[in-house]
């Protein structure tokens, strides 16, 4: 047995008896290179963990944590969490804490990745700097392990580790900027330069912008904006919590979107990243979210799962308990179209290389604004004429998807970046029969 | 534990560093949630730990540990990270000259916040959840209160010793009807809560209570409102409002960190260029703006910053023209500027940066009341439900819970769904009348995400409610 799960042991034996009670420890190995004007500014490590202990004493639930694994800190913990658990009003939905269950034996750690040094992350920087001679560059590299160990009362025991690598950047001209990112478990497969090649390229054909007028306009979405509308769709609408309480749109085995739209959560797939398991000790099981059109199921922790009355599909995450349990190894899935042929396909639309600070403004109809950033493209008669000034949309991410408005997908499907972060969303090119514009760069 | 934090620094001296300094942190974290009636979660965390910065040339190395045996080694292992930065260098990072210090710092509280038991909170939230779910035409309701205890032991190689302890408190509820394909919210004291430092008082003030019953009929009344209509008319916007409008278009674009580009991939750059400082049309002769890390009782208040400088209160924007930035030791310097003491850092485990501390709107000579009066024709928008701007800080959409039309100077129908457009210099020019007196409030904003790794900060916006003339509203797509 392990030492953290040894220590989640040694700290459930101090709860006193008659208390339900499970402890986890996450530890982290994190450290991110950053990037800014084509040299590294800051470049930081950090090596820790968090304990947690959840006790329920008679229905009454309570939380407590600390960064400290000392005997008295374990003992504190353990006087704090029972002292407020004593004091909490009982939880009329409390569903008892996970038993022992299989989890899925996945493969998403690297240990080259778990031990990479700054140099490491400095060369693949290097490299990114080094593709845009004469642009300014600016960006991260990161990598991190994650090591989650947890024991309960009933008889829960386990430990995983998993790893994650990114690479992230912008070239930047004096009036255009184009952005690359990367994303694996390992740093190994990073590769800067083709990863600077692609920003570089993107932010010298977006010099020279044009305004053009605000509008409905066939779009094609690359895989970063496709990554955040798939998060969004994935946690407003497919969210247990929103659909406990009536929030969502989303009815299972209706057929409420294009029949090419596919989307479910699974950690097992050979390049989702992350842990097994939820906070909460569920094994993570895979969701069917969309099929071919038809809305399928819901992800869901203890909680919400109880109050559908269907069993937790291991979603629970560390604030679950304010927004609800949430999907984080989404794959929307791809098709076979390339960039060129949607382009080629296209009388007159834009091309959108990402979106910037997207927003809810109704998490039910799920209508959500933002702008565009780093590479929009007026295409006109199938090929890309102008780069345009970025442009501020106001859309419903679940409309968007409907039976008829998703012409294509693409066939570069890739772990991407989103509003919500990356390595979460695993998305490809979309083309789209419109979309909502609804601002340009003068307002 | 300041020896924690000198054993940090001495380790990163030995190995190298030009400069460094550390933080010893203990930070108590307590939030109770409730839903419906009924508590939805307890929550007590403590995170302790030493995070030491050591500068060689032209990059900071910093490294965190939650083992305070290793403050040395941390110290060491800080020094070898920015070594390896001179793989991809850049210019050298002078450090502006600040007052080197020994002293201490604390929050001034009235009632501890972790002296009042949990049972009391519980109640509180209880009842407050409850009676607004009781109220027709509502479907959900939550509540929550939150409390940090901080204490920060600062040492840096010049000499500083500092302890501060920083107590922050906060508050909030809402309640949410649900209608056919749509939901409406309303929040009170603000639509992320209200959050000041300063212990359970600051909960007293705010009498969630005392709120229950409008909160919740102006929640069941936005699902028959009319939509906001689109155009173009004048908007009065809330306190509360216009304090993220400060935040987003001013105390964004202000921070020096991104003028210099060092944030451009991610949180993005400013529209604002230094060449304009002391120049620049940033709003009208109204607007008057100023950093103010000194106000008693608001969230971005505190002694010293996590470099060691003193709190200060800084101009920045003087009769509409832009004066001032947000800044650190490392930036002002760069810049040419005196040091404003304005870089903090998310708990021991993050690297101070540029930061946002009381950013605030000088109060105005009029009242709202006045306003609405003096208004032919607009829209009173309420409390914030959305927000979004472009990475230069021009372009911003923001959406509110609640509006109201104004006609011939006295409110009208009830609206949902208002939003409103605009680029900033333009907005902030065409503020013509602005409130004061009681209506001034130094609200707070918990949640402003910033840097990679993610850190959150803690930012106070004083506002009063303001007028601004032919803003494009209603946009929906």
């Amino acid at each position: 047995m392990s030492r953290f799960v040894e220590l989640c042991e040694d700290l459930i034996g101090r709860v006193p008896e008659g208390l339900e009670a499970q402890a986890s420890f996450r530890a982290n190995r994190k450290a991110l290179t950053r990037f800014a004007n084509s040299s590294i500014h800051q470049n930081v490590q950090e090596e820790g963990g968090v304990l947690t202990l959840d006790i329920v004493d008679g229905g009454r639930p309570a939380r407590s944590s600390t960064t400290l694994t000392d005997s008295d800190s374990l003992d504190r913990l353990v006087t704090s969490a029972v002292t407020a658990a004593g004091l909490s009003p009982v939880d009329e939905d409390w569903t008892g804490f996970a038993p022992h269950s299989d989890i899925s034996d996945v493969h998403h750690h690297d240990p080259e990745t778990a031990s990479a040094d700054p140099d490491e992350r400095a060369a693949v920087v290097a490299d990114f700097i080094s593709a845009g001679p004469g642009l300014s560059a600016a960006g991260y590299c990161d990598t991190a392990e994650e090591i989650m160990a947890v024991a309960n009362h009933r008889g829960l025991r386990y430990e995983g580790r998993a790893t994650s690598a990114a690479l992230d950047g912008i070239h930047q001209t004096g009036s255009s900027a184009g952005k690359a990112h990367r994303g694996s478990r390992s740093l190994a497969a990073l590769d800067g330069l083709e990863a600077g090649e692609e920003a570089a390229g993107i932010a010298r054909a977006s010099m020279g912008a044009v305004d053009v007028e605000p509008g409905s306009y066939e779009v094609i979405l690359r895989p970063n904006c496709v990554a955040t509308i798939g998060a969004f769709v994935g946690l407003y609408a497919f969210g247990g919590k929103a659909a406990s309480e009536g929030r969502t749109r989303a009815v299972p085995g209706t057929a409420q979107f294009d029949r090419k739209i596919s989307i479910r959560d699974d950690v097992t797939d050979p390049v989702a990243l992350g842990l097994p398991i939820d906070w909460q000790g569920t094994p993570k099981r895979p969701v069917e979210l969309i099929t071919n059109g038809v809305s399928r199921g819901f992800v869901h922790d203890r909680r919400t799962a109880a109050r559908m009355g269907v069993a937790s599909t291991g979603h629970d995450w560390e604030y679950s308990a304010w927004f609800g349990p949430a999907p984080t190894n989404i794959f929307v899935e791809g098709g076979d179209s390339s960039e060129a042929e949607m382009i080629a396909s296209i009388e007159r639309g834009l091309l959108v290389t990402e979106f910037n600070y997207c927003r809810i403004l109704d998490p039910t109809t799920l209508y959500v604004t933002g702008l565009t950033r780093n590479g929009t493209f007026l295409i006109e008669e199938g090929k890309v004429t102008h780069a345009v000034s970025n442009l501020r949309f106001t859309e419903s991410f679940f409309d968007v998807l409907r039976q008829g408005n998703v012409l294509a997908l693409g066939d570069d499907a890739r772990l991407a970046d989103s509003e919500y972060g990356p390595g979460m969303v695993h998305a490809p090119t979309m083309h789209l029969a419109s979309w909502n514009f609804t601002g340009g760069a003068k307002g | 534990m300041f020896e924690i934090s000198a054993a940090a620094v001495e380790g990163a001296l030995s190995a190298g560093a030009t400069y460094a300094d550390a933080r010893t942190v203990v930070a108590r974290h307590q939030r109770l949630g409730a839903a419906d009636g009924r508590i939805e979660g307890i929550v007590e965390d403590e995170k302790a730990g030493v995070g030491v910065r050591a500068l060689i040339g032209s990059s900071w190395g910093f490294y965190a540990v939650n083992d305070f045996g290793k403050a040395r080694e941390a110290g060491e292992r800080a020094v070898a990270i920015a070594k390896a930065s001179a793989r991809v260098p850049g210019r050298p990072l002078p450090l502006a000259d600040i007052p080197i210090v020994e002293t201490a710092y604390a929050t001034p509280v009235l009632e501890n916040p972790f002296g009042v038991g949990i049972g009391e909170k519980a109640d509180l939230l209880v009842r407050v959840t409850s009676e607004m779910l009781d109220a027709p035409g509502i479907s959900r309701t939550s509540g929550k209160l939150e409390f940090w205890d901080t204490d920060k032991w600062f040492v840096s190689s010049q000499g500083h010793r500092i302890h501060q302890n920083i107590v922050e408190s906060g508050c909030g509820m809402d309640a949410l009807a649900i209608g056919e394909g749509e939901s409406q919210v309303r929040s009170y004291p603000q639509s992320f809560g209200q959050y000041e430092t300063g212990g359970f008082e600051v909960i007293r003030k705010w009498d969630l209570p005392g709120h229950v019953g409008r909160v919740a009929e102006e929640a069941a009344a936005l699902l028959s409102a009319d939509h906001c209509p689109s155009g173009v008319t004048d908007v009065v916007l809330e306190g509360s409002q216009l304090a993220l409008q400060i935040h987003e278009s001013v105390g964004h674009a202000i921070e020096l960190d991104r003028i210099l580009g060092w944030e451009a991939a991610y949180a993005g750059t400013s529209f604002l260029d230094l060449d304009q400082l002391g120049s620049l049309r940033y709003g009208s002769e109204l607007m008057n703006i100023h950093a103010d890390a000194t106000i008693p009782g608001a969230l971005g208040t505190f002694g010293f910053d996590d470099e060691g400088t003193p709190a200060q209160r800084v101009p920045i924007v003087q009769e509409g023209t832009w004066v001032g930035v947000l800044s650190g030791r490392d930036t002002a310097s760069i810049a040419g500027l005196p040091p404003g003491g304005m870089v903090r850092a998310d708990g021991y485990a993050r690297i101070p940066m540029v930061r946002m501390t009381n950013v605030g709107l000088e109060p105005g000579p009029h009242s709202l009341e006045e306003i609405i009066s003096d208004t032919r024709a607009g829209i009173l928008m309420d409390t914030n439900r959305s927000w979004s701007i472009d990475d230069r800080r021009l372009n911003f959409q923001f959406g509110c819970e609640v509006g109201w039309l104004i006609k011939d100077g006295r409110l009208g129908r009830m609206l949902k769904n208002p939003t409103y457009t605009g680029i900033t210099p333009q907005f902030w020019g065409s503020m013509d009348r602005l409130a004061g007196g009681d209506e001034w409030v130094h609200w707070g904003t918990p949640n402003c995400g910033k840097g990679q790794p993610g850190q959150v900060g803690h930012t106070g916006h004083s506002a009063a409610p303001a007028r601004f003339h032919d803003v494009r509203v209603g946009v929906l797509g």
